[in-house]
């Protein structure tokens, strides 16, 4: 049961950074990432490591998703696509 | 004749790098900046660079040799990161198995750690007494990384001529009425639990790194919710450089009797109290409270310039 | 093959993670999701060097009586690592918006190409 947990909280983990490069609006990579970094911190309080836990939801899910939300805000780029951004990208 | 600030320190350089004439070195600095070669240099680029985005030569980047080299490119990249993956998945299947005890990381330094970090340091926590006491060193390199990624960001981000731009003025906040009433009851309640676990760092989960980062996030509630007026009344640039600079000092001051202790570096003045208690565990305590302050307030100053380019 | 390519599983998933942040970060060509993915491979590392610490029926290295513990070391060095990682963080994100400011785009091959028109 317990490897049961651990091997799907894996599987999240991996399928929200494969998410994170195919989306094609900013704002919801940004999201993606948080959500990303809470997932990351329950992994940790199942390797017995509480304070990486608490660390890790304070720092990487509050911190650097409120970063990447000042970024986007002062570029003005909140509702924007990344395809947009870089039309070159599909060929 | 009264000098000002910057003439003494201008003087003070000159006569540092051996020049002759003293008084002809403070006269530089009057000049136009557009009348030096450098910045007449930069004058033209700008110019340019406005002229090349009006244009947008973007369909120069759509001609056969630069699509097929993406297409290279793109290829290239994905093997290289696939055959990459693979190479490091065959190593670490040869890897201890994940869980072992006698896996070559458990080695006696840890048990050493385990064993007498209760009597040497007085903290519960192996994890606090072994990064605030035994290796104490790595927790200031990581607080002067702080101090160094704060003082960039102003470098590329602040303006300390007062040209704040006029839509950070108006905080969104403003007038929004869920926000106003849940602020007044998260943030103290925050605060209050961001101070705990800095207070409590050596005896449960936690330390200066989570507490400092929940103190910052309360001020960055704070703040968007009631502007900037408001948050400057207890936090503004002096204070930030106040709180930082003395949290640093008193790292560093603290911590250099072990230099002079030797070998274990471990006693000190402060005796160690009952393990549980608090007020236990010699100085891991005050460098907790340290190591939070500088962290709280790094986190701040890097929403402050983010929002409104200066602390 | 080894034979414990399928019990060390969060090795081979920050193995994993590495891979894909690295190909986040070299494909892409918006800034934004390069730093997403330099941040991905951060994390990724911090998973697979703490996960060396974890010994079987060992609790968290809080001393209060237990038989074993797991091994607090790595724990402690990537403390220091998750507060490094969010100040390089903040420093590329700052040089993201003075990049913005000064070429209006995000693509680093248009930034590359305005860059070197304008030196001409």
């Amino acid at each position: 049961m317990d490897e049961a947990i651990r091997i799907f909280l894996l599987v999240m983990l991996i399928a929200c950074a494969v998410s994170v490069s195919f989306t094609k609006k900013l704002l919801s990579a940004v999201v993606i990432f948080t959500s990303y970094s809470l997932i990351m911190a329950i992994v940790w309080v199942l390797l017995e490591s509480p304070d990486l836990a608490v660390t890790e939801a304070a720092v990487g899910a509050g911190i650097t998703g409120v970063l990447f939300f000042l970024t986007l805000k002062k570029i003005n780029m909140i509702d924007s696509d990344t395809k947009e951004n870089d039309e070159d990208e599909k060929k | 004749m009264k000098m000002k600030r910057n003439d003494i320190f201008r003087r003070f350089a000159a006569w540092f790098s051996g020049k002759e004439n003293i008084d002809d070195c403070i006269e530089q600095q009057t000049d136009d900046a557009f009348l030096t070669q450098d910045g007449y240099e930069h004058h033209r680029r700008h110019e340019k660079l406005m002229r090349l985005l009006e244009e947008r030569p973007e369909e120069s980047l759509r001609s056969l040799e630069i699509r097929s080299f993406n297409k290279t490119y793109i290829v290239l990249s994905v093997l290289v990161c696939v055959v990459l993956a693979g190479v490091l998945l065959y190593a670490v299947s040869f890897m201890p198995r994940f869980g072992t005890a006698d896996n070559p990381a458990n080695n006696e330094v840890a048990d050493k750690y385990l064993e007498d970090g209760l009597e040497d340091t007085g903290a519960v926590s192996a994890v606090a007494g072994m990064i605030l006491d035994y290796r104490a060193f790595d927790t200031l390199g990581e607080s002067f990384v702080l101090f160094t990624a704060v003082c960039c960001v102003m470098i590329l981000l602040g303006r300390e001529d007062g040209r704040v731009s006029e839509k950070c003025e108006c905080y969104e906040g403003e007038n929004d009425q869920i926000l106003h009433r849940l602020v007044r009851v998260l943030v103290p309640a925050t605060m209050l639990f961001g101070c705990y676990i800095i207070l409590n760092g050596h005896l449960s989960p936690g330390g200066g790194f989570a507490g400092g980062a929940i103190i910052g996030a309360a001020m960055m509630l704070w703040c968007v919710t009631l502007g900037f007026r408001s948050t400057e009344r207890f936090f503004n640039g002096r204070t930030f450089r106040v709180v930082t600079f003395a949290a640093l000092t008193f790292y560093c001051v603290s911590k250099t009797y072990s230099f002079y202790t030797g070998a274990n570096g471990i006693a000190s003045v402060i005796p160690l109290g009952t393990p549980g208690a608090m007020l236990s565990s010699g100085l891991i305590m005050p460098l907790n409270v340290a190591v939070g302050m500088v962290v709280s307030c790094t986190m701040f100053g890097f929403f402050s310039l983010f929002m409104r380019s200066k602390i | 093959m080894g034979e414990n390519f399928f019990y060390n599983y969060e090795e081979v998933a920050a193995i994993l993670l590495f891979g894909i942040g690295f190909t986040t970060l070299v494909f892409h060509r918006n800034l934004i999701k390069k730093i997403i993915g330099m941040n991905i491979m951060d994390t990724a590392i911090y998973l697979f060097l703490a996960s060396m610490g974890y010994i079987d029926g060992g609790t968290a290295p809080i001393i209060d009586g237990a038989e074993t513990y797991i091994n607090p070391i790595p724990s402690g060095l990537v403390l220091t690592g998750i507060v490094v990682s969010v100040s390089v963080s903040a420093i590329m994100l700052a040089l993201t918006v003075r990049l913005y400011g000064r070429y209006h785009t995000l693509n680093l091959d248009y930034i590359y190409m305005y860059a070197q028109k304008e030196h001409e």
